[in-house]
This record gives structure tokens, sequence and C-alpha cells, in this order.
């Protein structure tokens, strides 16, 4: 069938193409200002300790040295869930904890200054694990959190946000079972998602009460929301995007950086530049959550998952700012893999002293799923039931529900996704591959092959609200308010294709406004794959409303109704007689037409995303080396072709599948510190050792906006680390429980040698 | 418990340390030897004195900030700082160097070829092999982009018809975390014969 569209889902370049292929894309580090001073941060040296004093009299004799500040010297702003977190505190919680700022001439001289500030600590015992933390006697973190427990709940998300799984009967769940298994399983081992960008902000403290800050990060108008509340309401930030180089959700927030910058531009009244160094970035800047999760899950033989209880303990390091976010999220995805009736799920958020978790792609699903698809495996191994089966019988169904973050009851009225799943496991070769649990595909020799199978979706594609509006030019151009920033999926551009297809408008002759907090209305950003159905949908409201203004003042002009008239390529006809026509010229030179558009949360809808993993596994090196990889999904209405297909590829970087292979910090747990917190020790997978990737894309129309298209760009990385974890168990004939499968934990499980550690362990 | 301990912190970046005893030592023999060095950057030759006051290249200096703080040519990005991800590649007589770990006093006399130098001077018409990034979405966020085309570009130059696998192998070195590595390497095997 021909496409109904002119612009929609056919391939263009991506409109900032050309700066980011010359090198002219405008980084925040390319940024430079007038008199900019550089900021750096001393790091506490201690997991966990009290200052006793800072010396900063030689710091202030040393050239270029314009401020030093402490926590004496800093307002109370606060951080976390619920705000306990102070910007400089008087005791240090990780080893890289902010001690003090300078602000310096330059780079060099800040850097050189950090080595003449004196500290004395008193040094507190520290406490890495979560249920270490948990005993009593413990080291306590905060004196907030009794016992080292994150409050739970997200008061943003409203009254009833979820905290828990708990509905039905799980003892009579159990009952009903004819298999029940229980374990303790885990994903501790915090994969970071490194952007190539490290966290960065230049801040301008403009007297008295307002700062502008020009930042790198994945929503620039949350900067503000965000920053705000931390500034006690009594600053107002501006924040001015830019290019962000990769954010994978961590650079949604980075308040700290943001904060320290501004303290430093308020105590010297200069815009102060202040970027993470790369091991910075690394050992203190926001990783990924730890799970561990205890649990019990009762099936029948057809694979109906009748019970689900267990407490799921999340590491969230040495605050929560997103945590418990990530836990409603969570909480709500599992339901939607798992169509059961009974529960009883309980998350504790514990702190621990290394740095902080964050958001990061698959914001806790990917988390939970880790943990609990090994266990209802071993329950599908009882059962004798195909993964493959397993999933795609439990995955939500229109009609089917969940309680969402807000703890509201949501039944899911999009798309079935079985057929994407179906024609995912027919190119994948499921059914021909699949020998049964524990059975390798292929040996060959030393090698095995296994296979592998996960899942995941969300009902966050419509979170949040977006706002935006579309202005009409009486040159026939178009401009649109809009406050998101490109930080690689090139939604910006699909935006644009957007307001193009809305006002049948060439793509060339419209542009976007600077994602600038100052000129455009709410936007809550892309996070979640919520860019395309929920900004999208506001944006395609403003640019309705705005053709719907323009047909208003033009009719009169034409002798027609505005419902009689269209528009092409700035000029406005009479649909039953085109040849009638005038070009936007007619709204007079001395006017714009200004659409508004607004999207409001729905919960309403679901993604989903089915990977296939093909493994083969070295006995004799335990190397594991993924061969092929296939995502079946179902986005309603391609966008942008190769927009997705890259989106989709990126399933294995930024913490995603090779989470599950090799990608892990190893923190030294009895000094606190980060042992691999630089590019060379953390490792990532090069060109040469790219698998196969088969993207399976089905457009079955979503009833979301008039495109009837969904994101899901996010959730591309969630379903493979535990399918790895399922594809390297079947390959080698035994269970392997622990991410990520490295050589040292292979060779161990096959009893050839050594301790079996990945660093991690 | 409490242990009472007065130490020094440490910033995150100990190499620095060592990496500045080292240039020290070699600006010694080098300043002497030279107290002005010369570069050509993209066909534009810059002469420049040695030395540690703010005008001056200070030995320590890494070419990449000489690139992008002297010259304000910062098109050519820092990621990593370690040599590790690529993203600073540039070109030195043609062959890729990681700017980042490339001291310029040791770049005297030596022929330079940044991103910003690929494109027509005059004309902006984009090397082949940029345009080719573009054609193929070959980039998602775009930061490693310049140290991935500039890697693509010495690859090409020692081998303007590579293989699939030779594409892969002259990239190794380089660091794409939103994973554009599969359009990365259909952008370079179309732009493959066709470099300038």
């Amino acid at each position: 069938m021909a496409s109904p569209y002119r612009f929609i889902g056919k391939t263009t370049p991506r409109k900032d193409a050309r700066e980011i292929v010359t090198g002219r894309a405008n980084f925040l580090a390319d940024r430079k200002f007038p008199g900019m001073l550089h900021g750096k941060v001393l790091r506490s040296p201690h997991p966990h300790a009290l200052i006793k004093s800072v010396s900063r009299d030689e710091v202030m004799k040393l050239p270029g040295v314009e401020a030093v500040l402490t926590w004496e010297d800093v307002p109370n702003w606060k951080g976390g869930t619920p705000r306990c977190t102070r910007i400089l505190d008087r005791k240090v919680r990780y080893v890289g904890d902010a001690v003090a700022l300078v602000a310096a001439d330059t780079e060099e001289h800040a850097k050189e200054a950090l080595r003449f500030i004196k500290v004395e600590y008193e040094v507190l015992p520290a406490v890495f694990d979560i249920e270490e933390a948990l005993k009593p006697g413990a080291p306590q973190l905060y004196e907030d959190f009794p016992g080292n427990v994150v409050t739970p709940g997200v008061p943003f998300f409203g009254p009833k946000n979820l905290k828990e799984v708990v509905r039905g009967d799980v003892e009579r769940g159990f009952a009903e079972a004819d298999v029940i298994t229980e374990g303790t399983f885990g994903y501790e081992n915090m994969p970071n998602p490194i952007p190539p960008e490290p966290p960065g902000v230049v801040a301008l403290w403009e007297a008295p009460d307002s700062v502008t800050l020009w930042v790198s990060n994945q929503a620039s108008y949350m900067d503000t929301v965000i920053l705000s509340h931390i500034m006690e309401r009594k600053i107002q930030p501006r924040t001015i995007g830019g290019p962000c180089g990769g954010s994978f959700g961590s650079k949604y927030m980075s308040w700290q950086v943001q904060c320290y910058a501004a303290l430093l531009s308020r105590a010297t009244r200069k815009p102060v530049k202040l970027v993470l160094t790369k091991e910075e970035h690394l050992a203190s800047f926001t990783l990924r959550p730890a799970s561990r999760m205890s649990a019990k899950v009762g099936m029948k033989k057809d694979g109906t998952v009748t019970a689900v209880q267990g407490t799921w303990l999340i590491d969230t390091g040495y605050y929560s700012m997103t945590t418990q976010s990530q836990i409603a999220v969570g909480c709500g995805e599992v339901q939607i893999m798992v169509q059961c009736p009974n529960w009883d799920l309980k998350p504790v958020i514990v702190c621990t002293n290394r740095n902080a978790s964050g958001i990061v792609r698959g914001f806790g699903g990917q988390e939970l799923k880790c943990c609990l698809i090994p266990l209802l495996s071993l329950a599908m191994e009882k059962a004798g039931v195909d993964p493959f089966e397993f999933l795609k019988k439990n995955f939500v169904r229109p009609g089917g529900g969940y309680f969402w973050r807000d703890g509201i009851w949501y039944n899911h009225r999009g798309i079935d996704h079985t057929k994407a799943m179906e024609r995912g496991a027919e190119v994948f070769g499921w059914k021909e591959k699949w020998k049964g649990w524990l059975k390798p595909t292929a040996v060959n020799g030393p090698k095995r092959r296994g296979i592998g199978v996960g899942i995941h979706g969300s009902a966050d594609i419509g979170e949040d609200s977006s706002e935006a509006y579309v202005r009409l030019h009486p040159d026939g151009t178009a401009m649109l308010f809009s406050c998101v920033t490109e930080h690689g999926t090139g939604q910006v551009t699909n935006y644009i294709r957007m307001v193009a297809e809305v006002l049948q408008l060439p793509m060339e002759r419209i542009s976007i406004t600077p994602p600038d907090s100052l000129i455009n209305p709410y936007e809550f950003g892309p996070a979640g794959s919520r860019g395309t159905y929920a900004i999208g949908a506001a944006i395609i409201a403003a640019a309705e409303d705005a053709r719907q203004r323009l047909l208003e003042l033009i009719a009169p002009r034409l002798k027609a109704k505005p419902q009689d008239l269209d528009t092409v390529d700035g000029v406005v006809y009479r649909k039953d007689d085109p040849g009638v026509k005038i070009p936007w010229k007619a709204m007079a030179v001395d006017r714009t037409i200004t659409g508004y558009g607004r999207f409001d949360p729905d919960y309403s809808l679901v993604n989903c995303m089915m990977t296939f993993i093909e493994v083969e596994v070295d006995t004799e090196t335990g190397k594991v080396a993924l061969l092929r990889v296939v995502n079946a999904t179902d986005v309603g209405q391609i966008i942008d072709p190769p927009g997705l297909e890259n989106q989709l590829n990126g399933c294995l970087g930024s913490a995603g599948i090779d989470s599950a292979i090799f990608e892990e910090m190893i923190l030294d747990r009895s000094a606190g510190r980060m042992l691999n917190a630089n590019m060379i020790d953390y490792k990532w997978r090069t060109f040469p050792e790219l698998p196969v990737i088969e993207n399976v894309v089905m457009e079955t129309p979503f009833p979301s906006h008039r495109f009837h298209a969904v994101g899901v760009g996010e959730i591309a990385t969630s379903p493979g680390p535990s399918a790895v974890l399922m594809a390297v168990s079947n390959a080698l004939g035994v269970w392997i429980h622990k991410y990520p499968v490295t050589p040292e934990r292979v060779l161990k499980t096959l009893g050839k040698t050594g301790s079996g550690k990945g660093g991690a362990a | 418990m409490e242990k009472r301990k007065s130490v020094r912190p440490v910033a995150f970046l100990k190499k620095g340390e060592d990496t500045v005893v080292r240039t020290q030592k070699l600006t010694r023999k080098k300043a002497r030897a030279t107290e002005r060095i010369s570069l050509t950057v993209n066909g534009k030759i810059h002469e420049m004195e040695v030395g540690t006051a703010s005008h001056q290249i200070d030995p320590a200096h890494t070419l990449a900030h000489t690139l992008r703080e002297t010259l304000g040519l910062t098109g050519t990005k820092v990621s990593c700082d370690h040599g590790a991800c690529g993203s600073c590649t540039v070109l030195m007589d043609g062959k890729a160097v990681l700017s980042c770990m490339t001291l310029t006093i040791e770049c005297d006399g030596k022929r330079i070829t940044t991103i910003e130098g690929l494109s027509d001077p005059e004309t902006g018409e984009l090397d082949p092999l940029q345009q080719a990034f573009v054609d193929h979405t070959a980039f998602q966020c775009g930061f490693c982009t310049p140290g991935m085309i500039m890697s693509a570009k010495a690859l090409l130059g020692e081998n303007p018809s590579p293989t699939e696998e030779e594409v892969k192998e002259g990239l190794s070195g380089n660091f794409c975390r939103c994973i554009s590595n599969y359009h990365v390497v259909k952008a370079v095997l179309a732009a493959s014969g066709k470099g300038r």
C-alpha cells in the first residue's frame, strides 16, 4: 500500500547532519564565554567520613584562583527523594563525594588548586553491600533514613504512587501452581551508560536571584524545574540546552554538576564552566541501580504464572533522586510482562557508600526483569515450557491491565504485540533452534552455541506532559517552539517532520527554537520512549491549532468556510477548487499565527520489544561471543527509518546487552573505590566484535496520535541481558545466574578454574 | 572505631602528575632546541612559541588542547582524554593519531588535518566521506562522529577499497555508545574508492 504521507516514514538527512559531520555542532565543552572561569571539584578519598576542617589559606594565594567553596559557604540546597542530600555537606558518603569547589581562570589552575586544599577527616566505617547495610549496627548514611532504608514513594507521581506490587492472593496462587521455584537473583554489576560527552555545564549567576545555565542534558526544560526545587524556589534558573553528546537516561539530570557551577558563579559573578573528566564521570556520576531479589514464583504446566512473591532490594548508592521512580515504573512493567493475578512483590531501596545510582535506559524494569526472568526460567524448565511461548503468552494483550506508576489501574487499549513476537521468532528461527532447557543448539568441539529470549514493554510511552507552540509566518515558513534537545535519537528532525506533515510544508521551511526554558513551554523531555507519542502529540496539536487559525483567518478572503480550505507549501486553497488559492502572506506581513498544543499523560498504551539472542561459548577460554541479535517490535508507524534502526542497534551499548557479557563497574569493597573508572579498564564493544543484528519492525496502527506511532528507543537495551544469561546457560547445559558472564565466571561454572569472580562479585 | 586521619585528598586524574613529569623532561630538551614550533593545520601554517605564558604553547599541552583551546578548532572532540575512545582522532601527515595523547611540542613541522579541514573551504562542499555519513545517518548523538570520520579518512587513505572486515578493524579504536557502528560501516564502504 502506498504511504499516505509526504514526510512521515521518509528517509531524509537529519537537520543537524551537516553540523555533526563537519565538527561544527556546538557541544557544551566547545562553548566559550568572555571572562569564563573553570570549576573543579575536590573529591573525598574516603567512602564515609566527617570533615573536621578545611584549610584554604594556601589556595587563595595561587595564581588565577577566584573562589574556593566548602560546605560552610553554601546555601542549604538539597537534592534527592526526599530531599536530604546537601549540595556540599559536612559528611562525605562515598569515594568521590564533593568536599570543595574551586573556580580559577584556567582549567590547569583550578586542577592545581585542588592539591593545596588541606582537609582533615574523621573517617567513619562504611558499608558497600545491600544486605550488610540493612543489618542492625551497620554504618548509617543519613539520620533521615534509619537502617539505610530510603523513604519509598514519588510524590510527583500522585497520592497513590506505586511503591510495590501487592494484589490478589499469593497463597491461593501458589496452591494453584504446578511448579514452584524460589531463589535469590541479582543484577548488581552496575553497568555505566557512559555517554561520550561527560556531564557538564556553564553557569552565569545574574544578581540577585537568577542564574542562567548552558546545559548539555537530555531534558533541558526539566533542569529548570529540578534546580528550582533544589534552590528552594528562591532562584529563577534559566536553562539553555544544546546538542547532547549521549545520555541514555543518565544525563536526564546533572543537578549536582549544575549546582556546583552555579555556586561558583554566584561567588565570582563570572561564567563558570564545569565539565567532569571521564574518571569523574565513571566514578562519581550516576550509574545503573544494583538489584537483588529473593523471590518465589508459582507456575502452571501451560506457563500460566499463578503467583509472584518476593523482596526486591535496590542498592541506590549514596543517595536516590530517581530510584523510587524507577521502582514504580519497574513494578508497572513487570505486570505488563507477566499478566499474573497474585502478587506480593516488595521493593526496598537501600543506600550504601558508593556513587549514586540514577536513570539509565530500561528504567527499573530492566533491573527487575534481569532478576525475575532467571527465576521464571527455573520454573519454565520444571514445567517444560518454551520461554518464547511463555513470554508471548504472559505479555499484556489489549484489554489486559496493570497498575502504573501513579498506582492507578490501566487497561492496555493498544495493539496485540503477538504478531511482532511471532515474526521475530520466525526471522530468528526460534522453533528450529530451540532444543529445550539447558540444551545447546550446536556443539563444535569446545565451542557450544545457545539461544535465549527476553522481553520488555512499558506504558511510559505516554508518560508526563509536553507543550509546544507552532508559529506560522507570512513568508510561508513556520517555527516550532519546543524545549527538546537532540540527544541522538534524531527526534528534533522528526518533530519538524511531523509539523511538515500537518502543514504540508517542506521541512526546510520549518525551524525549531533553541531549547531555552525562557522561550519555550513546559517539556518533560525525551525519556521512556515518550518522544514519539507524548512530545509528538503536543507538537502535532500545536501545528493543527496553528493551521486551523490560519484557515479561519484566510477563509473570508477565499469566500469559504475554514473546513472547505486546505494548505500546501505555504498556500491556502479551496478543496473544491484548488485554483482558488492565496499565499500565507495574505495573513498580513505584520502578523504571525501561533498554535498551542499540549499532551496530558496517557498510561493506556504499551510498547514492546522482544529480543532473541544467539551466543557461542568457548568452553576452553570461557569467552562468550554474541553471534546474533534479533529485535522484534511493533511501532505502529515508522516515522524515521534510519533513526529507528540506529536506536534499535543501540541495544548493545549504554548498559544494555553487554551488561550481561562484560560491562561492569568494579567496586573495591574494602576501600570503596571504583577500580575501573576509565575507558580502558571499563570494557566496551569494539567494531570487530559486532554481532549480526536484525530488526523486525511491524507497523500495526496504534490508537496514539494522527500518525498512529509509538516510540521504542529507550527499551531496546532491556530484553537482552536476561536473554544472554538464558542463552549461555543453554549453551553450557548448566545454569549461570550472575551478570556479567565473564570468562572467569564461565570457567568457574564449568568447574574448570578459579574463583569465578567477575570483578564485582 | 573512629579513626582520626589527615590526608591530602586526591583528584581523580592521577595520571596527570605522571604526564607532567615526563613532559617537563621533554620540554627542557625540546624547548632549548626550538623555542618556536610550526605546524600546518588544515593547510594553514601556525608558528607558535613554546613556553608557559598564556599566549605560548605549554609543553604540557596536548594537540587536542592546542587545536581546541588555542586555535579554536572545537570540531575535534575530547571524550576519555586517555587514548581509549578515539573521539579526538586527527590526521598527522595522513596517519590517524589520538590528539589527546600527542603533545603539541612533538608536532613541530607536522601537517595536521582536523574535521574542519575535510570540506572544501571555498564551496563548503563536503568530503565524500562526510556526505556518506549524512546520507546513511551514520551517527546518533554525533559526539564521536568527527573522530570516527577522521579514523575512516586515514583508513581510506591507506586502503581506498577496504573490505567490511578491514573497515571494522580500522575503526576498532573508536567508541560509539549510541551504536551507530552499523551505519558507519555502511557509510565508509559507500565512500570507499571515492575519497579525495
